[in-house]
């Protein structure tokens, strides 16, 4: 790759305390041995290893794989930095990897900026950036360029990353949530929730033991055989935060449609209903980091159900609903008791019930 | 899921929808309409709305959302009375999550602790307990509140909490009891109610003697009811066919759970912690007798409002607000002046907008009608 024009011989620094300090912040050599042994040692690649102030691309080299530049930022402050399925930089990969494959674009470049709380152990930070190493290395993505702060004890929780990413969309190709059309297919690409339970459940104020793992993973792959599969493909989200309960209203404002999902054909794990009914929570609107919810073409149903269905993070794809020409903006369901009711945007935060 | 699923099945669902259809065909002519049936706990609202029950019902039943969802009706003076506790210094002040944006006059909790008070959210009284063993130098607060359903955990709570000499631990007691409430809806003249969804969590623990005096002396019919659409459905069912046949009786659809005569522990565990309040206020329903219990002297140094002096200042509902109406029944929550306009799930005036379980919000969120528009 033609981005360093020559690269300064450097001895890397290390880190020898137990923890962070503000000194590892201060901009001197602390700082330096910090990123070195932590960040740099993690994330190696050509256009980080200069450390200039800033990563260097070649503009022939982005402008042959599409004819737009997709750029997107995320930040991520989940609690706790470790849970089970993933870590906070497994997470700060996939999530700013997947807002970019799902606008079709091929994710390139992130940057990673952190914000460290004094007092977080090393080998934390350590374990984070390799996760973030071996995610990117998955998504076939390089961390490029980022940013190290350190606050006071109290001015954030442990550990907060910001990542931004830069992708390359091809030619002829654009997804929109205002492009649903009456006949349109409603798609998943397996079981909803798991990432929200489990964080809920790994921060262990509900005294809830459940096996439940983050379904956290890059899906760059997966969007990729879903364009091939099914080319009238009219968009793709991610089904994060609001979970696809909120995917959808979004989707169904912008393409003025209405949009009705079948109850029975909405793929929950029986654990995620378990801990839902426990805690009066509705897994439409727990939070995904592995999911895409699609919409297709009716002609295109099976392919593209068959393109998921081969991939290994699509196995439990299936339909969920259909775009109908209804009250505009308006999310239905039919519910498993014969019954429909009204799928709106979540209000704030899903409060539990007392009873 | 085990237990859960077999309370959803949809064969059985339009089994009993076409045996109330015949029931209404058979129970209407003569009769005023629509025939008005009272859920009184919010659980149940919550369940109709959820499983779109009320689109499958004959248009003649019309069901009324009733005062049975503690946090709806909450007076603003009390949250207030919250709000001034966790602002205290050194306290922590513990909540169930549902209660976190009730509006006070001043404010929600969930304002207070954006404005730094240390409010958390907890999911048992025995975690704040838990908090107060683990912070003794804070005084931890625990917001009791709740019907008779969550009666018996905080008085356990507050057992325990002396057994082992914890100190630093208090209750904010808002707990209300069930039975006088129901008695004030039905002297409320401006009601027709003709029969009830009794509290099926709220019987879990009292049994089912208490409601005696609604079929005795107000000739209404009252099936105690889980909280599964099948449970609703059938004890709609049962209701009516009392109404067939010209019935009022106390019976039980959640024998499965709710025992007639209550769960003696609990029972006991209440009489010695509590004792009624002379009257106790309510949003929307105003000042009721003996609808809430307070501390015993015995149990005072537990007491949140003995160990705080509290404001507890009457403020008066909101003028606009028109959940006192919607409570009884007299107009549906779409009726209201403010519903879906000056009164959202995102800025509540009422509190029956603000929890899931309130027949505003459930309306709003579930339902769909807004203001002017309905939706089937």
């Amino acid at each position: 790759m033609n981005v360093a024009p020559f690269i300064r011989p450097r001895t890397p620094g290390r880190v020898h305390a137990p923890t962070v300090t503000l000194a590892h912040g201060g901009g001197g050599r602390a700082m330096k041995d910090l990123i070195d042994d932590v960040f740099v040692e993690a994330f190696d690649n050509a256009a980080l290893a200069p450390l200039e102030d800033q990563a260097r691309f070649d503009l022939a080299m982005l402008t042959a794989r599409g004819d737009r530049l997709a750029f997107t930022t995320d930040s991520f402050v989940v609690d706790p930095l470790v849970f089970p399925g993933g870590d906070i930089g497994k997470l700060a990969v996939c999530g700013t990897v997947n807002d970019l494959a799902v606008g079709g674009a091929v994710p390139l470049y992130l940057s990673c900026a952190v914000i460290i709380e004094e007092g977080v152990a090393i080998d934390l930070l350590r374990r984070i950036a390799r996760s973030m190493a071996h995610t990117a290395r998955e998504a076939g993505v390089e961390i490029v360029t980022g940013d190290t702060k350190v606050v006071h004890k109290g001015a954030c929780d442990k550990l907060f990353i910001t990542t931004t990413g830069v992708g390359v969309i091809r030619k002829g190709l654009s997804l929109g949530a205002h492009t649903a059309r009456a006949g349109d297919v409603v798609l998943v690409n397996g079981l909803l929730g798991d990432h929200g339970a489990a964080i809920l459940g790994a921060r262990g104020d509900m005294a809830l033991e459940t096996p439940i793992e983050s379904d956290c993973a890059p899906l760059h792959g997966l969007a990729e055989a879903l364009l091939k599969a099914a080319p009238g493909l009219r968009l793709m989200r991610d089904a994060t935060r609001g979970g696809v309960a909120t995917v959808l209203n979004e989707v169904a404002a912008a393409s003025r449609v209405a949009i009705e999902i079948d109850e029975a054909s909405t793929p929950i794990r029986e654990e995620v209903k378990g801990f839902c009914e426990i805690l009066g929570l509705d897994p439409l609107y727990l939070a995904n980091e592995g999911k895409i919810v699609a919409v297709v073409p009716s002609d295109e149903r099976e392919a593209a159900l068959a393109a998921m269905r081969a991939h290994p993070l699509g196995a439990a794809a299936c339909a969920i609903g259909r775009v109908s020409g209804g009250e505009a903006g308006r999310v239905t369901m039919q519910t498993v008791f014969g019954g429909r009711r009204i799928v709106d945007m979540l209000v704030g935060e899903q409060l539990p019930r007392i009873c | 899921m085990k237990y859960v699923d077999e309370f959803r099945n949809r064969d059985k669902a339009g089994a009993l929808v076409r045996e109330i259809e015949s029931l209404v065909a058979a129970i209407a002519p003569g009769r005023r309409q629509p025939i008005h049936l009272m859920e009184v706990c919010g659980g149940h609202t919550h369940s109709i709305f959820r499983y779109g029950i009320e689109g499958l019902l004959p248009e003649q039943i019309e069901l009324v959302h009733g005062p049975g969802c503690p946090v709806c009706v909450l007076p603003m003076g009390r949250v207030d009375d919250c709000v001034s506790i966790a602002e205290r210094p050194g306290v922590i002040f513990n909540t169930f999550g549902d209660a976190m944006r009730v509006p006070g006059s001043r404010g929600s909790l969930s304002q207070a602790k954006a404005n730094g008070a240390d409010v958390r959210m907890v999911y048992s009284p025995l975690d704040a307990l838990a908090l107060a063993r683990k912070h003794p130098d804070r005084e931890v607060v625990f917001f009791a509140i709740g019907f008779e359903t969550t009666m018996p955990s905080t008085a356990l709570t507050i057992l325990q909490a002396e057994s082992e000499g914890v100190t630093n631990f208090s209750v904010f007691c808002n707990h209300i009891t069930i039975v006088p409430t129901i008695k004030a809806i039905l002297d409320s003249p401006d009601l027709h109610i003709d029969g009830f969804l009794g509290p099926g969590h709220v019987s879990m623990v009292i049994g089912t003697a208490p409601y005696a005096f609604i079929a005795r002396y107000y000739r209404r019919p009252m099936v105690v009811a889980g909280f599964e659409p099948l449970d609703v459905l059938q004890s709609i069912w049962m209701v009516l066919k009392q109404i067939r046949d010209g019935r009022a009786d106390i019976e039980n659809q959640y024998g499965r759970v709710a025992p007639e005569a209550g769960n003696g522990p609990a029972l006991d565990a209440i009489a010695r912690v509590y004792e009624l309040r002379p009257f106790f206020e309510w949003r929307g329903l105003g000042s009721i007798d003996h609808s809430g219990v307070r501390l015993r002297d015995a149990y005072a140094r537990f007491d949140a409002e003995r160990r705080f002096a509290v404001p507890n200042v009457r403020i008066a509902d909101p003028m606009s607000c028109q959940c006192g109406e919607v409570l009884k029944g007299a107009i549906k929550p779409w009726q209201c002046r403010v519903f879906g306009s000056a009164c959202t799930p995102e800025t509540p005036l009422g509190a029956l907008m603000v929890s899931s379980e309130g027949a505003c919000s459930a309306y709003y969120q579930y339902g769909g009608i807004r203001k002017g528009v309905q939706v089937a």
